[in-house]
């Protein structure tokens, strides 16, 4: 059995109606596994990391990089899945079998007359766990030689390498050069100690690419990186990526107000054993340890919409289908303006622990602007935690095609009524939007109830 | 200010004034400003209790408590 099977540009959300490849990671060759980052897809929202479905050889790429496709556009030919290395049922890898994007069965996969097959030298793959190290440290990864499988870099690499001398880039900046394929070795640092900033990014870019980094002669031992020029990504500038944000925002948000009948339901939940709860268990651990209320507060969402799991999926072709896990969206502001929902991988089966780590990961990674597809796609229900900001109580706007969006607004000390005393309690608003089409208050209704109890009983979180 | 810088690239916190509230004026979240406090708790090999959060809400503040509890 040698099966053809494509890898076609994702749904990445229910607003996004195209993409463009930022990156490949593979090329014409390379053997891939399902689950393997094969490219980063630049949406109107951020730079995705997209996997793929299917395990096999890559046969062909079809779509160069900076090329803007519509969804569901072939980018990739991958061939030979053996059965045995393939554990998934055959029909579970055609990508409209999918569960993560309902949507997608509406967008049958378009055929484009196939690109001239003109690969582009794949930038170093690295694992996320991999990069994040590299930032922490300092090390520029698209200078490391990797050592692991196809050039991939590894842990031990980057545990290895120098940091740069002028290795100080704010995540920010990096994530701009990255994008405007602009060389941090070039780049003129303003900030303090010479720190490289965003605005030295930008303007470096402006100028054109600036002088060749000492470790040229190294470089010109691997394949040519792409010209600075030559990633033609839309939307690379900042202002207009804010722009394409706040239309993509405006799409689904306006979809999702036209479509969804939302109905809206509010309870007010006493903290006090919960926080108490958290201050003890906080107690001696080191700041990085430490859990915040946030992630309490994710839990017991996630908690209760196992509980009631009619909030818990997507209404698709007028009909409520059931996630198959807690993915809780959770929706982060962006610095800069805009928003975006990746999904915390079944939240309600998470220790507590772990839950607040991926949410420090998944937070930093959206601000860097890398993101996996799976994130972008497979959120069940969203939450957001406008209190942070502080505001008492937030009324959200579903994000289609999820059938229900949780609010908490912040915690703040009122008086509260306790065994008929009056005693000042630290409070906290949580509310409920949820389709009407796919529920009733009733069913809101005793979501929100398990909520308050969970969050009464932290202990069993 | 470089734990600042960490949590708020865009900004730049040597204009602030050091009795600001460094959350309001940064726009930082609660997970913004625990990484602010574990970053600074980890350089300045210090302590840092929950108690001892209200301190770091401004630049002077946490300052004059790393000053007050950095190991001698």
């Amino acid at each position: 059995m040698n099966e053809r099977a494509e890898f076609v540009m994702p749904s990445l959300g229910a607003d996004m109606e195209s993409g463009t490849v930022a990156e490949w990671l593979v090329k014409p060759g390379d053997r891939i596994r399902r689950g393997d980052v094969v490219a980063v897809i630049d949406t109107d929202k951020a730079m995705i990391e997209v996997e793929s479905f299917h395990t096999g050889t890559v046969e062909s790429l079809l779509v160069g990089t900076g090329r803007r496709v519509p969804v569901g556009t072939a980018l990739a030919v991958i061939t030979g899945a053996p059965p045995a290395a393939e554990p998934v049922s055959p029909e579970a890898v055609s990508p409209e079998a999918v569960p993560a994007s309902p949507e997608k069965r509406a967008a049958r996969p378009r055929r484009l007359p196939s690109a001239p097959g003109a690969p582009h030298a794949p930038a170093p793959v690295a694992s996320p766990l991999v990069r994040h190290l590299a930032e922490q440290r300092g090390v520029d990864i698209a200078r490391l030689r990797g050592t692991g499988p196809q050039g991939r870099v590894t842990r031990a690499d980057v545990e290895h390498a120098e940091p740069a001398p002028e290795a100080r880039v704010s995540p920010l900046a990096r994530g701009l050069a990255a994008r405007l394929g602009v060389d941090l070795a070039g780049v003129h640092g303003t900030g303090r100690g010479g720190a490289i900033r965003a605005q030295d990014v930008r303007e470096a870019a402006e100028r054109g690419a600036g002088p060749p980094p000492p470790e040229a002669v190294e470089e010109a031992a691997r394949p040519p990186a792409e010209p600075a020029g030559a990633r033609a990504v839309p939307g690379a500038d900042q202002e207009r990526r804010r722009e394409a944000m706040r239309q993509a925002i405006a799409r689904a948000m306006a979809r999702s107000k036209r479509e969804i009948p939302h109905y809206y339901l509010s309870t007010t939940v006493d903290l006090t054993r919960a926080l108490a709860w958290l201050r003890e268990r906080n107690h001696d651990l080191p700041v990085s340890r430490r859990l915040l209320p946030a992630a309490l507060l994710l839990k017991a969402a996630a908690r209760a919409a196992a509980e009631v799991p009619r909030l818990n999926g997507f209404w698709v072709d007028d009909a409520f289908v059931p996630g198959e896990a807690v993915h809780l969206g959770v929706a982060i502001s962006l610095r800069g303006g805009g928003l975006i929902a990746p999904a915390l991988h079944d939240a309600a089966r998470l220790e507590l622990e772990d839950l607040m780590a991926a949410l420090k990961d998944l937070v930093a990674r959206a601000r860097a602007g890398r993101l996996r597809g799976a994130e972008m796609t497979e959120a069940t229900i969203t939450v957001t935690n406008l209190g942070d900001q502080g505001v008492e109580a937030v009324h959200g706007v579903i994000y289609p095609p999820q059938v229900a969006l949780v609010g908490f607004g912040k915690i703040v000390d009122r008086p509260w009524a306790v065994d008929g005393l009056l005693g000042v309690r630290p409070l906290v608003t949580c509310t409920l939007a949820a389709d009407h089409r796919a529920t009733d208050g009733y069913t809101g209704g005793r979501f929100l109830g398990i909520l308050g109890r969970l969050l009464d009983r932290p202990e069993t979180l | 200010m470089t734990a600042l810088r960490q949590v708020a690239p865009d900004m730049d916190p040597a204009a602030l004034p050091r009795d600001a509230d460094i959350r309001d004026a940064l726009e930082l979240d609660s997970l913004d400003f625990l990484t602010y406090v574990q970053t600074l708790s980890e350089s300045g090999g210090c302590r840092i209790e929950e108690d001892d959060y209200p301190a770091f809400a401004t630049i002077a503040g946490g300052a004059d408590f790393l000053a007050a509890h950095a190991r001698a």
